[in-house]
């Protein structure tokens, strides 16, 4: 079976950088994968590359063993479904709206109905006729999550899906997640908490300057020299009875600190 | 796109009030008609209150009507499409360049002759169209839309002003000011008629674009991935918005907030979502005008009102009142 998303020596420019050089990577159903690295590693070029989003200047794009140019919207749609970074919604619309526009290929009444389940699977079963904005930011965040569930496409990429919620929230985020992995999505994500990196994902492709530096099972991805090349941390991974926890301190910062590692 | 229960409500009310007012708009009058004139006017098109009633009051009504319902359309879907409240039918330059195609021929000595204003400003607003709709294709952020557009009106207005600081005498001058301030009288059905079909195929566009318009509510790149051919629905858009435009300018010169504040007076009560808001807002544009129309024809004056002039006296306040109430709910 093909994967549902390929990178072939991907590069993309921006003005005169090359923000993604020769990155190869893939997602399977089933897996979820952590896209992680430090402001500016790549990270959302690289999705938005993979989704036909960022022209490539070097390189192939594959979604469903497809090259995403020769793919229609319609089709691009059946294979994939995208939560970007950006939360801004321009109207004040009521969020089973919002996330019925996930499901965009159904008709009106199908809809509303994947928009109610998802929106009680992301804990706002409540708040479904409220506009969005007159929700916190991170009850719109979670909306918009919705909209992505409420896809159910076989490939499923969410830029920071955890920015900006409360820690139960974001750990609610990525179970959500994960049991779309398990129902038979590859899900990829990007994220700058590395400890629910290290917890989230089944694989880490790690990020620095526009190139893939690491690539792995997290223990082997988040690794002391790893750590120290991408992220300018000095830091391991360390296993606890919640899960991994990465402890870290900046490289230069003075030692010993006051508060300890930061966890 | 459905309808539900409370979307045909609000627009059977609308409706019930566009009818009521071209009604009003037959029945009010400088020229007062008694029951008996109304009765002849009816049975005899041909005789002396047939000739006021069919001849000067009815197509005053309906172009009132139609330039209204366009230009409410036409403001719902560009602020819909540039996400941004404050965006109107003008904002990406069309009624200026309407405007300036109008100045020109009427400047060149061609105002008298039937039609040539108006296919001339319409001339104008197509070939802006179809500029604006290359540009939409190659830029999609609306931030760079609205820059066009405000390079478009800037340039279009210096034209103009170059026209009239050409115009070859004071007479010109004061005709081209004031078909620019907008008016819907002495329009007759052929006027009407020419206006009917650009602004039949801009209400069909933008009827297609509205599912688009719904999902840019989530941005470019939500919309992007959304399945829906959006650089069509886009382009469907922008083509059918400057249409609707251009065909009420060379209807009624250039008439002010009655785009802008419709779709706001409708979010009120139909919500925000940009689809559900466009029909509602072409009916409650068609309600503002015919308003503002009668309300031209009966303040008395010793010379008539012009409607731009009215929308803009009537609809400043208005808006300001709608800026406050929204402000307040965003305080929440």
């Amino acid at each position: 079976m093909s994967p549902a998303f390929a990178l072939h020596e991907a590069a993309v420019r921006r003005g005169r950088a090359l923000v993604l050089q020769q990155v190869s990577v893939e997602a399977r159903a089933g897996e979820v994968l952590g896209v992680i690295g430090a402001n500016g590693a790549g990270k959302t070029t690289l999705l938005r590359a993979a989704l036909g989003l960022a022209r490539l200047e070097h390189g192939r794009a594959e979604l469903g063993g497809e090259d995403v140019r020769r793919l229609d919207e319609r089709q691009r749609a059946a294979r994939a479904a995208y939560l970007p970074q950006e939360r801004r919604v321009g109207w004040n619309l009521p969020a089973w709206r919002v996330a019925s526009l996930g499901a965009a290929h159904l008709s009106p009444l199908a809809a509303r109905e994947r928009a109610h389940a998802a929106l009680a699977k992301v804990g706002l079963a409540e708040l479904a006729q409220r506009g969005v904005l007159d929700m916190s930011g991170g009850e719109r965040g979670r909306v918009l999550l919705a909209r992505l569930l409420a896809s159910h496409a076989p490939l499923l990429m969410a830029d920071e899906p955890g920015a900006g919620l409360d820690p139960d929230a974001q750990l609610l985020t990525l179970e959500l997640l994960r049991a779309e992995a398990q129902r038979g999505a590859a899900v990829v994500l990007t994220l700058h908490d590395l400890s629910l990196a290290a917890r989230a994902c089944d694989r880490l492709v790690v990020l620095s300057g526009g190139r893939l530096v690491a690539e792995g099972p997290p223990r082997a991805a988040l690794s002391p020299e790893v750590l120290a090349q991408a992220f300018g941390l000095d830091g391991r991974l360390e296993e606890t009875s919640a899960g991994p926890v990465v402890a870290a301190r900046r490289k230069d910062a003075p030692r010993p600190s006051p508060i300890g590692d930061l966890r | 796109m459905t309808l539900d229960a409370a979307d045909l409500r609000l627009n059977g009310v609308l409706l019930t009030c566009v009818l009521a007012l071209v009604a009003g708009g037959l029945l009010l009058g400088e020229v007062p008609l008694t029951l008996a004139q109304y009765a002849q006017a009816l049975a005899d098109p041909g005789s002396a209150p047939g000739e006021v009633l069919w001849r000067i009051r009815a197509p005053r009504s309906v172009a009132a009507a139609v330039v209204g319902a366009a230009l409410g359309l036409a403001g719902a879907v560009m602020q819909g499409l540039l996400r941004n409240p404050l965006a109107d039918p003008g904002v990406l330059g069309v009624s200026g360049g309407a405007g300036l195609g109008a100045a020109v021929v009427i400047a060149a000595g061609f105002g008298a002759e039937s039609g040539v204003i108006e296919g001339s400003a319409l001339i104008a607003a197509v070939l802006m169209g179809l500029a604006l709709t290359a540009l939409a294709a190659r830029f999609r952020e609306p931030e760079t839309l609205i820059l066009f557009g405000v390079a478009i009106s800037s340039f279009s207005g210096a034209l103009t002003s170059l026209v009239f600081n050409f115009a070859p005498s004071p007479v010109t001058l004061a005709e081209v000011f004031s078909w620019l301030l907008g008016s819907v009288a002495n329009r007759d059905w052929g006027d009407i008629g020419r206006g009917l079909l650009p602004m039949a195929i801009g209400a069909g566009l933008c009827a297609y674009s509205a599912r688009g318009l719904v999902m840019l509510s989530l941005g470019e790149e939500s919309a992007a991935m959304s399945g829906l051919p959006m650089a069509k629905l886009r382009g469907a858009a922008v083509a059918g918005a400057s249409l609707l435009t251009g065909a009420a300018v060379a209807m009624a010169g250039i008439v002010g907030f009655v785009g802008l504040a419709a779709p706001h007076l409708v979010r009120t009560r139909a919500g925000a979502d940009p689809a559900r808001v466009l029909l509602p807002s072409a009916l409650t544009g068609a309600v503002l005008l015919m308003g503002a129309d009668l309300a031209a024809r009966l303040i008395p004056t010793d010379i008539e009102l012009k409607l731009g002039v009215v929308t803009a006296l009537l609809g400043a306040p208005l808006f300001a009142m709608i800026a406050w109430r929204a402000a307040r709910s965003w305080r929440g």
